[in-house]
């Protein structure tokens, strides 16, 4: 099987603007499960509402498009009520951060057993381009029009502090990293957070001086740093520039976790 | 035994095997009796983190194939409003359980209301149609949870136990029959559509696991399950028929008791005001006092109305200030007299009898 025996046919074309980094994140994943080998019949997508939310609708898998916020609360009930299924929740910034945030940190906390795929795109997409929780300091957004006067969510350190076992962050840029890195989190028995800078140029990029699609993937390579290199800077007591993406794996670790296959 | 317990013992005897709930009184002993309950017999309990997880665990639960239910009280119920549309619209079997307590907002906690019957029926946004069960003993506590589940599986909706506080926690005798008897959602059958119905609206259940690859939203969808939500008549084609799979049945399975349907002025109630209804007719027994006592209140059946056939008025004592007496009135001619009660104290019988004495 190749990533695209895992896609509805018969669905396409997708709704994703042209441009859009969801695609990429979404065929990392597959590639991800393709490689752990489960079966379409034992796997699970889910997701909330929002642009990322769309990705289940398009694999061929039973799937579940929930909710604004709540897909965890959704999969949760899905993996307790039979831990033999692999479950994969699709969610975005808004989704996971704003209206579903009270069910992230809890989901960490009880790290029930499955992997969160955030697409991180700084934007509320759908809707038309609204401020978001990650939506940087400064940025604009069409209820942020002269710029952004909140601080961004951390969503790694989020996950981290809430107990979740695995936590990494890349972008669509970085498609070899984010695929092991969602495989390392399929692989990780607990709740895996892996999230995924993503580039919106029609209502992100555009609106702040991105204005090509590869302007934005660009940035992301260019504005990348290593956790491991963050840290001995610190231990120099170097600066790390704020607008520095942090990359790459922040915890793996074995906590107690719920929902695990017997 | 107590009637929040009855319930509880009512979901297992059903089959359930799934609770996702959260701490409110006066709901709360149905959670802390599955608790104890559902890890021996290889259930599974959850506490979530508020009222909107617990219902959408519950329908991730049901989609697994698991007979789930969660049970609250008025404010938790508000915070479930969306996602019963979404039980609603992707056709996800569940049950329910509200012990209603004193509204608005905090209200009153501890106290018995009937407050929450319109928003049972209303609440989520959109055109739909549920079952709402009305329990006025533990025994009917147990009772009308066994049927909730039967219903929910048959007809592939979220069904609601509309019970009170006085019926939840009051203490009665509760005879648990040897045999219940129970029902499953009717399988898919595997090459069709999974949002295809038959002649009774209910299409068969493609539950997740089984390899048939189906994907639930709660977008407006085509037959496939896939989302067309800008097709007009794709979307009142499915709204038809998520409200006419209901509304259709309603003559088979709407349930209520009736007594002395020869009499003129006819008490009509459900839940914890039957209770004094029925003290006001032991103290007075007269052929002309009749009762029509509502098990199941939504769909309503007003068919029931029309077997009192010499009524000239209906009596209809409420906890609240008259919320299925506006029902009433829309389907009859005859004098329809609410008597509400706020506050959480029931009705004297007392007060009951000066209506019937004020329209001799």
């Amino acid at each position: 099987m190749s990533e695209e025996d895992w896609l509805r046919q018969d669905r396409l074309p997708h709704i994703f603007c042209a441009g859009c980094g969801n695609g990429t994140v979404i065929n990392c994943t597959l590639s991800a499960v393709e490689q752990m080998g489960w079966k379409r019949q034992e796997t699970v997508f889910v997701s909330g509402i929002g642009c990322s939310s769309r990705a289940p609708g398009y694999i061929s898998t039973d799937s579940l498009h929930t909710t604004h916020g709540r897909a965890l609360a959704f999969a949760t009930g899905i993996k307790l009520a039979n831990p033999q299924l692999n479950i994969v929740v699709f969610t975005g910034d808004g989704d996971l951060a704003a209206i579903g945030g009270n069910h992230f940190i809890h989901a960490c906390r009880r790290n029930i057993d499955l992997t969160v795929v955030c697409l991180n795109n700084m934007i509320y997409g759908m809707t038309g381009g609204q401020g978001s929780p990650t939506t940087p300091m400064g940025g604009l957004s069409t209820t942020t029009p002269y710029g952004s006067g909140e601080p961004a969510f951390d969503l790694c350190g989020l996950a981290t502090a809430a107990g979740a076992n695995y936590v990494a962050r890349w972008t669509s840029y970085h498609v070899r990293e984010l695929t092991r890195a969602i495989l390392t989190g399929l692989e990780n028995p607990g709740f895996s957070f892996v999230e995924s800078l993503v580039q919106c140029p029609t209502n992100y990029g555009r609106r702040n001086r991105f204005k090509q699609v590869a302007d934005q993937i660009e940035y992301f390579k260019s504005h990348t740093i290593l956790v491991e290199k963050a840290a001995r800077m610190r231990e120099k007591g170097e600066m790390i520039p704020p607008d520095m993406i942090l990359a790459g794996e922040f915890v793996r670790r074995n906590r107690p976790a719920l929902g695990v296959r017997p | 035994m107590q009637g929040n317990t009855a319930c509880a013992e009512g979901a297992l005897a059903a089959g359930c095997r799934f609770f996702g709930g959260y701490p409110i009184t006066p709901s709360t002993e149905v959670a802390e009796h599955m608790a104890l309950r559902l890890p021996k017999m290889g259930g599974v309990f959850i506490q979530m983190e508020d009222e909107i997880a617990s219902i959408a665990a519950v329908i991730g639960a049901s989609w697994t194939g698991a007979k789930a239910m969660t049970a609250t009280s008025g404010p938790g119920f508000s915070l479930m409003m969306e996602n019963i549309g979404y039980a609603v619209m992707t056709e996800t079997p569940c049950v329910i359980v509200n012990v209603q307590r004193g509204g608005p907002s905090t209200g009153q906690p501890t106290l018995s209301a009937q407050g929450d019957m319109l928003q049972c029926r209303f609440g989520s946004h959109g055109d739909y149609s549920v079952i709402a069960l009305s329990p006025a003993s533990v025994q009917e506590m147990f009772d009308l949870t066994v049927e909730a589940f039967n219903l929910a599986e048959r007809f592939r909706i979220p069904v609601f136990l509309m019970a009170d506080e006085i019926i939840g926690h009051m203490r009665e005798r509760l005879i648990i029959p040897d045999h219940v008897p129970t029902n499953q959602r009717k399988p898919y059958e595997p090459g069709s559509l999974p949002f295809r119905a038959g002649e009774d609206l209910v299409p068969g259940f493609p539950a997740f696991g089984k390899g048939y690859g189906v994907h639930v939203t709660g977008l407006t969808h085509d037959e496939r399950g896939y989302p067309c939500a800008t097709s007009p008549k794709l979307h009142e084609d499915l709204v038809k028929r998520l409200v006419g799979k209901v509304e259709g049945a309603r003559g088979s399975i709407t349930s209520c008791d009736i007594l002395n349907p020869d009499a003129e002025m006819v008490f009509v109630s459900y839940g914890a005001p039957s209770r004094t209804v029925q003290q006001v007719l032991h103290d007075h027994p007269d052929e002309n006092i009749g009762h029509l006592r509502l098990k199941m209140v939504w769909p309503f059946a007003e068919m029931f109305l029309s077997r009192f056939t010499n009524a000239e008025a209906f009596i209809v004592p409420e906890q609240n200030l008259g919320q299925i007496s506006r029902e009433i009135e829309r389907h009859t001619d005859k004098d329809v007299v609410t008597v509400p009660k706020l506050g959480g104290d029931l009705h004297s019988p007392g007060e009951l009898y000066a209506v019937v004495e004020d329209l001799k």
